[in-house]
């Protein structure tokens, strides 16, 4: 170290180890790790405490702070992401400004992956206390910085979830865009007949949630649109929103004569292809908006709708149009798609024409549905009197890909069992199961009684085989497991209880907000127990099946979570956001540009030949300070020199 | 090579948005894996400047790991693009200083994939391992008094 110019007054580094309980001092030798930071260069007391983040942990290190005069800590604990915060806000309370604090992972990096090798494990925590301190050395004070908050905010999806998300947002004041794909809000709930456990209606409680959307005057619904661009950061975003174009303008009244004399008829996807539709048409007769579309891909031209519109609603030319808000938070609420049935081919799905999903069935059942809600088999029209449900359809199935449960299907299979059993007590019913989740509130009772009551036959067991014999009948090959018996059922209908998959588009979604999807392909939460409807992405938020399998109440739950979650900084009108950007030496810099083309966010330009920055726009990533050959661009508290110091305290002892 | 008892030393660069969360997430699902790496936090791959690996090996890693997002996932839009291009172009520099290119190691881990991330530092520490010390440090220790 000899030649090196002394920096104008030495640190004084305060270290704390955390036991975290056992969870670090079970594995790493604790006392030793101490012992060893206390005699690191700059180091001027170390103190081991059971759980630094509790609040006599925090006090302690407030206190020292004054007491030692201490000008840098380092607290060994836990991941950064779970408590940088928590002793930043230490530090500043004690006095010292936040950033020259830091912290060495000990847990989540060391001693809970290294549970089998505790003495390797404290050799590791030594050094990553070592690169800790190194770095605190070079530690600069940073200020946050503030900026404002649009009070207004975009919700991706009209679901329940994203409906809820709306309301409470526009209930407390905030602008709210509602953006939905469909031509109506409403999503799956829209599809489903009765709701389980209280069976009331679905759409009779969903409709006067749909109708307070549209006539809320904090809200701005976009249906039949996808947002297509999101720039910018918490606060202030930039969205593109791309409405396509419905042929048919807000005066509709939906009087229902262009239907009546459109000739094209395609199947309807409300109904899943049960029911047809015509090429001018409103999904559902609650839809919202009420305003009917014309579907430009199956739409001949042929002008009859237009000859009988009275409001002359219907006007061909209308364009896709691109809508740009500045929005304050993002609420993703774009739920779930079912499972495709047809990748369990042995179930039949696709090829037996009485092998129908679960949603298929909500649509049978429904009195709004194609068949005003008498069930039929789709071969003959026949009222099916031997019904079978099977359970786990592309749910804790490893050879599909989802290990996880779905969590309605139990569910919705036992209301649909006793719903049909209410209808026609003399039908046979089964459940074939692996085993039965019921674990709402009312759930377990609902099941009892639909086992006690119904006497619905639940048989465990996944069917091996599914055939169809020369009356289209359905014969369902299972091993009843808890009897051990082989047996061969003939079933009228088989319904295939599908299972929750995220939507189409989840990845355009995921890459425009920058958000993470976990091993299911659902979206990430920050964390899974404390962070639940947060994202890794300031001021972005989750609600509904978006973010896993969930039922209604849940995803009803989740809205209102995440709508409080956004209205934190909407309401507070100004957030404090990390200082951590770009900055330029205009000594070292040579202008040679290389910055300027390789920054990503248009934040640098070339001033008097020096490189200058937005700091607006830098998002501290780093890749112009990588670029820069004469080290001229720094990133504040990332600077090449505190990271030269990490690589060799990690290398060399002291 | 072949020494048993070699330990490598191996320093990696993890973005904090993806690589670093990968690793927080083996850690709380308890996955184990060799304690060899030591671990620098970077806001994002993008960060990692080609000095910072050619440092490590000077001061005598074994081998490099550099963890960033997904193509299309970087927090940054396309930090790790440029990342991939920059270590693409170091390979080249490290042949001729005499260090394999197996020892630099580039892979995208999510948040979600603690698994991987885990599986990524078992398979690099054994494959290190074999490779031996790196030649660089070997060298740099002989001509050291
Ligand atoms: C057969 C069946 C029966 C069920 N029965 C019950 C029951 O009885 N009780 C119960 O509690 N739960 C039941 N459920 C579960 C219930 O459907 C869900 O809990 C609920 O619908 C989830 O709501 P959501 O808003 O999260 O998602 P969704 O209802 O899927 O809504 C998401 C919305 O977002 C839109 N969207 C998607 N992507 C985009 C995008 N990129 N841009 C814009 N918009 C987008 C979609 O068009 C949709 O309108 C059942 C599920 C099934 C499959
Ligand atoms: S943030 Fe992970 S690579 Fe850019």
């Amino acid at each position: 170290m000899a030649g090196k110019k002394k920096s104008k007054e030495e640190p004084r580094i305060g270290v704390y180890i955390c036991d975290c309980g056992v969870n670090i001092a079970g594995i790493v030798n604790n006392p030793e790790l101490t012992r060893y930071a206390s005699k690191l260069k700059g180091v001027v007391l170390a103190k081991e405490y059971k759980f630094m983040c509790a609040e006599p942990g925090q006090r302690m290190i407030k206190d020292d702070i004054k007491e030692h005069n201490l000008t840098r800590v380092v607290v060994a604990a836990c991941s950064p992401n779970m408590h940088e915060e928590t002793f930043r806000n230490a530090c500043k309370e004690g006095g010292l400004n936040p950033y020259l604090f830091e912290i060495a992972n000990i847990r989540e990096h060391c001693s809970w992956v290294h549970m089998r090798e505790k003495a390797r494990a404290t050799e590791k925590a030594k050094d990553l206390v070592r690169m800790a301190v190194a770095k605190a050395r070079l530690l600069e004070p940073q200020d946050k910085i503030r900026v404002k908050v649009k009070d207004r905010a975009l919700v991706i999806g009209g679901g329940i979830a994203g409906i809820q998300a709306a309301l409470d947002l526009a209930d407390q004041g905030f602008k709210v865009i509602l953006v939905e794909r469909s031509p109506s809000i409403g999503g799956k709930m829209a599809q489903i007949d009765k709701t389980f456990p209280t069976m009331d209606c679905s759409s009779c409680i969903l409709t006067p949630k749909m109708v307070q959307v549209e006539r809320h005057p904090n809200i701005e619904l976009l249906t039949y649109a996808e947002v297509k661009e999101v720039d910018g950061y918490i606060g202030n975003f930039k969205v593109k929103i791309e409405k396509r174009p419905r042929y048919v303008t807000p005066d509709c009244t939906a009087c229902d004569l262009c239907t009546q004399a459109c000739p094209i008829e395609v199947p309807s996807e409300f109904n899943l292809g049960l029911g047809a539709r015509k090429a001018i048409y409103v999904p559902f007769p609650q839809a919202v908006p009420l305003i009917y579309t014309i579907d430009d891909e199956s739409c001949i031209g042929c002008g009859m709708c237009k000859n009988v519109c009275e409001p002359e609603a219907i006007d061909y030319d209308m364009e896709t149009e691109i809508i740009e808000r500045d929005v304050g938070t993002i609420i993703v609420a774009t739920g779930y798609k079912i499972f495709d049935a047809e990748r369990k081919e042995e179930y039949g799905y696709g090829r037996l024409s009485n092998v129908v999903n679960a949603l298929e069935f909500e649509r049978l059942s429904s009195a709004s549905g194609p068949t005003g809600g008498k069930v039929v088999r789709p071969s003959d029209g026949k009222t099916p009197l031997r019904l079978g449900f099977v359970q786990c359809v592309g749910s804790r199935d490893e050879k599909v890909g989802n290990l996880y449960c779905s969590r309605v299907c139990c569910m919705y299979a036992i209301k649909n069992a006793r719903i049909y059993k209410e209808k026609h007590p003399e039908a046979d019913v089964y459940i074939f199961y692996m085993d039965i989740r019921a674990f709402g509130k009312g759930y377990e009772e609902f099941y009892k009684t639909a086992q006690e009551e119904y006497g619905i036959h639940f048989i465990r067991g996944r069917p091996s085989e599914v055939l169809e014999n020369e009356d289209k009948n359905i014969i369902v090959k299972v091993e009843d497991t808890l009897l051990g018996q082989a047996l061969e059922i003939e079933l009228d209908l088989l319904v295939l209880s599908v299972g929750m998959e995220p939507p189409r588009g989840a990845e355009e979604i995921q890459n425009l907000l920058r958000i993470s999807r976990g091993s299911d392909g659902f979206y990430l939460e920050a964390h899974p127990k404390l962070r639940a409807v947060d994202t890794l992405t300031e001021g972005v938020y989750l609600a509904g099946t978006c973010q896993g399998p969930k039922d209604i109440p849940d995803s009803v739950t989740q809205g209102s979570a995440a709508a409080s979650k956004a209205a934190i900084p909407m309401s507070k009108g100004e957030v404090e956001i990390e200082p951590l950007t770009a900055v330029v030496d205009r000594g070292e810099c040579i202008g040679c540009r290389i910055c300027e083309r390789v920054c990503m966010f248009n934040a640098i330009s070339i001033v008097d030949r020096k490189a200058h920055l937005n700091e607006a726009l830098c998002t501290g990533c780093g890749v112009c300070a990588a670029a820069c050959p004469t080290s001229a661009i720094q990133i504040r508290h990332f600077k090449d020199t505190q990271i030269f110091a990490m690589i060799e305290a990690a290398l060399k002892e002291d | 090579m072949g020494d048993a008892r070699f330990e490598p030393k191996i320093i990696g660069f993890l973005c904090n948005w993806c690589a670093y969360a990968g690793a927080d997430l083996a850690g709380t699902s308890r996955i184990q894996y060799p304690p060899n790496l030591r671990v620098i936090r970077v806001m994002c791959s993008g960060r990692v400047d080609p000095s910072f690996i050619l440092k490590a090996f000077a001061e005598g890693a074994d081998g490099v790991f550099v963890g960033g997002c997904h193509p299309g996932q970087c927090h940054y839009v396309a930090g790790n693009e440029s990342a991939e291009r920059r270590i693409k172009t170091l390979y080249r520099l490290l042949e001729d200083l005499g260090i394999e290119k197996e020892r630099l190691l580039l892979k995208w881990i999510s948040a979600a994939e603690g698994q991987l991330f885990a599986e990524t530092i078992r398979e690099f520490t054994e494959k290190i391992k074999k490779l031996g010390p790196s030649p660089l440090k070997v060298a740099l220790e002989e001509v050291k008094p």
